[in-house]
């Protein structure tokens, strides 16, 4: 059949039938595709609560790790560990992320920018057990003892990566116009960048830096040999700390069923803390979106 | 008639453009432009689409300073002082040299923030000066009795008129002894803009105005002088009822009579 001939009638509706046929068969794979997709999530989230639930107590929250065969232990350390890890990953994750990002944005074209962007992205590729036998090497080897401190690093290495293109995608969102309006009433460029680019793309910041956080929160490779973990209360950053990626590790892996449980336990614990700090992350996204819509007017 | 200029009270102000040539990369924008801005009065820079006129009326505040591939020659003063020499701080020339642009840019923020964000940079903290400086300009750019009530609303709550009032306000308010305007009422319906031009034909007694136009009959109306600029070249700089009516160079009256461009 020659390209050039027109389709007869007869032949057209056949084609479109066909193509209907396949258009309904690929709803169908899309869709199946789409169900699957959330399955294990469902899965998991079940699993989670069944067998975290049964563990879960206000004592759960309170008490330290209790020995094998001992019943009522908790994950209070491991929370609290969790939070100091999380709060040194953030001094140091943070502003240098910030002022990478900010730099990347703002000086984009120079040779410098185009290495960083390049090395920040090896580094957010980067296994993040390689980012804790760094910490390792850095901070752990040298000082004769595993710590807080260590973990907390680690967890900040993986955090400038995400934070830093985060930040320089918010601030390129910033229109031009905004700078040069603060440009034109004789602001020096840094000014500008700290005091209106920056302040216009914090909300989006903010949101990119906590999803960072959440990231970061479940890391258990790199706590390995950096924080260590312990049963003990300790918030001491020059000695082991406990974390709840490193509780469950250990409780999983444990031959106790009661153990086991507790590990189902903390993983849940873990579980809601990310999820607290996605919805809070969602909150500020939204209210910026809010702002923006709800203050502007077209013109 | 409009007011003889040279009785006018501003006394700085100033710009001498001296052989300037601007390119951007390979591209030429500017070819050995001269022209003399006088104090006080309006200047229009009139032109076809891509002639120079913004990368004109940008090289008089610096705001080209960090275009890729920007190379510049010539001179450029104000009263007298090179603003292109090493010892000129670009940032404190923006505050002697202020500018509009052609889509209102107010800040995400009140009314009164705008105005003042200017005089805030240079440490005014005192709320009673900055509110009377912020009336003052208010007032300065026509737009006082409008906004007076809500002086803590968001800016971008006003109309696209007004706002663009708002960043003549705020450009007034840093007390610029040249005030440059590109398009300003471009965007803006008959009404808004006769506002601006009124605006304009008030402010040229204390502030040097020079405003790029597509709009001939604006720049007929708000302008003294007017400057033709084609392919980055200045081809005619005179008095604009002159200019307009008796033209020296066939291609400003081509351009104006509406024959290209
Ligand atoms: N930042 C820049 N980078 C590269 N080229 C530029 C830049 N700004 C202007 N140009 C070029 O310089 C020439 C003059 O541009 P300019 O914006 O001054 O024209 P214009 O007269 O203001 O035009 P219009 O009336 O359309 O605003 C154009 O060829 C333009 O492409
Ligand atoms: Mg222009």
């Amino acid at each position: 059949m020659s390209a050039l001939a027109a389709p007869s009638r007869v032949q057209r509706t056949e084609r479109m039938a066909r193509r209907r046929r396949m258009g309904s068969f690929m709803t169908v794979v899309v869709w199946c595709a789409a169900l699957l997709s959330v399955v294990p999530l469902i899965l998991i989230a079940a699993h989670l609560i069944i067998g975290g639930a049964r563990v879960l107590s206000p004592t759960f929250f309170t008490a330290l790790p209790a020995p094998p065969g001992v019943s009522g232990g908790g994950v209070a350390n491991g929370v609290a560990g969790t939070l100091v890890l999380l709060g040194i990953a953030s001094v140091i994750g943070m502003p240098i992320g910030l002022g990478a990002g900010l730099y990347l944005a703002e000086h984009g074209r120079t040779r410098l920018a185009t290495i960083v962007r390049y090395l920040s992205d090896v580094l957010s590729g980067l296994p993040s057990i390689v980012v804790g036998i760094f910490a390792w090497e850095l901070i752990v080897r040298p000082s004769g003892q595993f710590s807080a401190l260590a973990g907390g690093f680690a967890l900040g290495m993986i955090m400038i990566p995400l934070v830093a293109r985060a930040t320089e995608e918010m601030v390129r969102l910033v229109p031009v116009a905004l700078r040069e309006a603060a440009l034109a009433l004789g602001f020096t460029r840094w000014r500008s960048s700290l005091q209106i680019v920056l302040r216009t793309a914090l909300p989006g910041i903010v949101t990119a830096a906590l999803v960072a956080v959440a990231r970061v929160a479940g890391e258990t490779a790199p706590l390995l040999f950096t924080a260590f973990g312990t049963p003990f209360w300790s918030l001491r950053l020059d000695r082991p700390i406990a974390a709840l990626p490193l509780q469950i590790y250990n409780y999983a892996t444990s031959p106790y069923d009661d153990w086991r449980a507790q590990a189902w336990g903390g993983a849940l614990v873990l579980i809601a803390l990310v999820l607290v700090i996605s919805i809070i992350a969602r909150r500020v996204t939204r209210s910026r979106f809010g702002a923006a819509t709800g203050g502007a007017r077209g013109d | 008639m409009l007011p003889d200029p040279s009785r006018s009270a501003v006394q700085h102000g100033l710009v001498d453009v001296e052989q300037w040539s601007v390119w951007f990369g390979a591209t030429a924008a500017l070819s050995e432009v001269s022209l003399r801005i006088t104090p006080g009065g309006v200047t229009a820079l009139i032109g076809p689409s891509g002639c120079g006129k913004s990368t004109l009326l940008r090289s008089i505040n610096r705001m080209n300073d960090g275009a890729a591939g920007l190379r510049h020659a010539g001179h450029i003063r104000l009263d007298g002082a090179d603003i292109y020499a090493p010892s000129t701080d670009s940032s404190v020339l923006r505050q002697r040299v202020g500018m509009v642009f052609q889509r209102s840019n107010p800040f995400p923020k009140s009314v009164l923030d705008n105005v003042t964000y200017g005089a805030r940079l240079n440490g005014m903290t005192d709320r009673r000066e900055l509110e009377a400086l912020a009336e003052r300009s208010l007032r300065r750019a026509a737009l006082w009795d409008e906004v007076k009530d809500r002086l803590g609303q968001s800016a971008l709550r006003l109309s696209g008129g007004q706002q663009q009032r708002l960043c003549i306000a705020r450009a007034l308010a840093n007390d610029p002894d040249v005030l440059l305007l590109d398009e300003p009422a471009s965007a803006l319906d008959p009404v808004a803009t006769l506002r601006i031009e009124e605006l304009l034909y008030d402010l040229r007694r204390d502030v040097t105005i020079v405003i790029v136009t597509h709009n001939l009959q604006q720049a007929a109306r708000v302008s003294d002088r007017t400057a033709f600029l084609l392919a980055g070249r200045l081809i005619e700089c005179d008095d604009t009822a002159r200019l307009f009516t008796s033209p020296r160079e066939p291609r400003t009256e081509a351009y104006i009579t509406g024959r290209f461009g």
